[in-house]
């Protein structure tokens, strides 16, 4: 057993590595330059050595979320969580991902092999490569477009198609059911995620990352768009199939979905893929709602503004833990109708009211009055329908009340058995 | 360097394009569309038509793809086989070699109107309002044909609806549990009786 000085060292140090990456990245963008006209293979060199930068230091964060979860799942559930790897049990990812690169990697003898092997790379890929617009800071991103909120929408399309090929070629048929459910789930959450984003596009006026979190120097949208915020993050968890919305790699009915027949390195390819699609969900809510790294209170230097926006990050991924820890996973039936019934229709009325407020000038502070009011209105309707459906719940179990009692010399009280 | 690009983006669509029709596997096919269509998302880009790739990556790569892939698994993947050696084969080669030989000669006849070297990028605002100010009849006529397949899928969809009762009513949950219930109410009331 290591002594608490010796735990905290090991820490600070791995909080230290971070904010070397950091500077890496740093340093590789200030090789990069500004963008030239024309291509050449420098340019195109410099952003391979920038995008590797940051994709070491995306997958060291990602990969800190496993740990953040475990621990913060163990809390919730009356646990500690890893403790024995490392100081609180920081080092067990690693431990775990040198586990999985030495295991066997076993392919089914009836699978279709190339596709077998390239479907994991279709999700990983996709998921690293929108982090080319994502910045971290004011100027640390490795190009930042024009079409930023698009490009990433469109490359991360993707990943749905490495999914279905993984289900499919894996000849399994849990494999192809959680290929089923997670083209149909991506595709329907697709498309509120984009009329979320569609409402902070059309608020900031541009789709390039850093303007966005400009124009949320003063106020962040999260107080303006309340209800493009909660469309936004619903869908954005089921588009990474976070816990009320894993129904595609469900252990208790799909047994992991297209991931049942991968092992080793593969696994730990959509294991990553996976993590690193969290943080890119929590990293973009803080961006377009939170105001990436900036605060209302003044200015602040570079650094200091990265921790802050890696602190809001960090905030909105424990909220997905949260979530995950409280809420049941969804009937496939159930995730359809929040999808369709009400995701779609309030992004479409968050979009309409940003549409209204813009052309008639109001002033913003009417936007948030709006959007309360709308999402109060959804809340009441749904808990309505949710009160009814839970009467005529209450009704039946009343009536079946009576079989359930055993019968005795003495019966009940009648208020018992209502 | 673009030249380059230019050649590795060409390659990839022609050799992926010639791989959607030679390959026996229609799931390969699949794949091989994919990888054509991001290869003209990659022309695209060197065009500086930025929008427009993104575009063909999201409506293409993503959503035709998958859907066409999620159409080829509710079959099954060994009845494909061998449907090539058809008699219409010639009447396909034909018209393919004419759509072909006529889309040549269209781009052959009006070569110096697609004069690469003045290219430049467009502000996606331009590129917005044209398409919804001056070319906004068009694009809803585009539109009105996605509304018409909508129906169309939603008529096919409900055609057996009224004879098929097959499916439970998901979100009522009642007729699914009601004869299980209703046993267990009788089951009770016999009990009750017994004692």
């Amino acid at each position: 057993m290591r002594s608490k000085p010796v735990q905290l060292a090991i820490a600070v140090v791995l909080l230290v590595g971070v904010g070397v990456l950091v500077a890496v990245f740093t340093l590789a963008l200030a090789l990069l330059g500004e963008p030239g006209d024309d291509v050449t293979v420098l340019t195109v060199g410099k952003i391979v050595i920038a995008l590797f930068a940051l994709l070491t230091l995306v997958t060291t964060l990602g990969m800190s979320l496993v740990w953040l979860e475990r621990k913060q799942l163990g809390r919730m559930q009356g646990r500690v969580g890893p403790t024995r790897v490392g100081p609180f049990g920081l080092l067990q990812v690693v431990a775990d991902g040198i586990k999985l690169l030495m295991k066997e990697d076993v392919s089914p003898g009836s699978s279709s092999k190339a596709i077998f092997y390239v479907a994991p790379l279709l999700v990983f890929v996709p998921s690293f490569v929108v982090w080319l617009t994502i910045p971290i800071g004011r100027d640390l991103v490795v190009r930042s477009l024009d079409l930023g909120v698009f490009f990433f929408i469109a490359v991360s399309v993707l990943s749905i198609v490495g999914l279905i090929l993984a289900g499919w070629s894996s000849n399994s048929k849990y494999a192809i059911l959680g290929g089923f459910r997670s083209a149909a789930q991506l595709v329907s959450y697709e498309i509120p995620l984009i009329l979320g984003v569609l409402s902070v596009v059309m608020v900031a006026d541009s789709m390039r990352f850093t303007d966005i979190v400009d124009a949320q120097a003063s106020v962040p949208y999260l107080a303006l768009l309340p209800l493009a915020f909660a469309v936004f993050f619903i869908s954005g968890l089921a588009e990474v199939g976070r816990t009320p919305f894993d129904i595609y790699f469900a252990e208790s009915e799909v047994v992991g979905g297209p991931f049942v027949e991968y092992s080793g390195a593969h696994w730990a390819i959509f294991f990553l893929a996976e993590y690193v699609n969290t943080f890119l969900v929590a990293a973009l809510g803080a961006l377009l709602f939170l105001g990436g790294w900036t605060w209302p209170f003044g200015e602040l230097e570079q650094y200091p503004a990265v921790a802050l926006f890696l602190g809001k990050t960090y905030f909105l991924a424990v909220v997905i833990f949260w979530v995950r820890a409280t809420l049941p996973r969804l009937r496939i039936d159930q995730l359809m109708n929040v999808g369709w019934k009400m995701l779609i229709p309030l992004g479409f009325v968050s979009v309409i009211l940003v549409a209204v407020q813009r052309f008639y000038g109001w002033p913003t502070w009417t936007l948030t009055l709006m959007s309360v009011a709308v999402l109060g209105a959804a809340a009441f309707v749904q808990l309505r329908l949710q009160r009814s459906d839970a009467v005529a719940t209450a009704e039946r179990y009343a009536q079946h009340a009576v079989a359930v009692q055993p019968s005795r010399s003495r019966p009940a009280p009648e208020s018992q058995q209502a | 360097m673009g030249l380059l690009l230019f050649y590795a983006a060409a390659t990839l669509t022609l050799f992926a394009a010639f791989g959607v029709v030679a390959t026996r596997n229609i799931v390969h096919a699949a794949l091989f569309l994919l990888a054509a269509l991001a290869g003209v998302a990659g022309l695209f880009v060197l065009l500086y038509a930025e929008f427009l790739a993104l575009v063909q990556l999201l409506i293409y790569g993503g959503a035709v793809t998958i859907v066409i892939l999620f159409a080829l698994m509710l079959t099954r993947s060994g009845e494909y086989e061998g449907e090539t050696e058809t008699r219409r084969r010639p009447f396909a080669a034909l018209a393919a070699a004419g759509l072909f030989g006529l889309m040549a000669a269209v781009f052959v006849a009006d070569s110096h109107q697609f004069n690469t070297n003045t290219r430049q990028p467009v502000p996606f605002d331009t590129l917005a309002r044209d398409l919804f100010a001056d070319w906004a009849v068009p694009f809803e006529i585009a539109s009105l044909v996605l509304l018409v397949a909508l129906i169309g899928a939603v008529v096919i969809g409900r055609a057996g609806r009224e004879e098929d009762e097959t499916f439970p009513d998901t979100d009522g949950s009642e007729s699914a549990s009601e004869p299980v219930r209703r046993g267990s109410r009788r089951r009770a009331e016999r009990r009750q009786r017994g004692s």
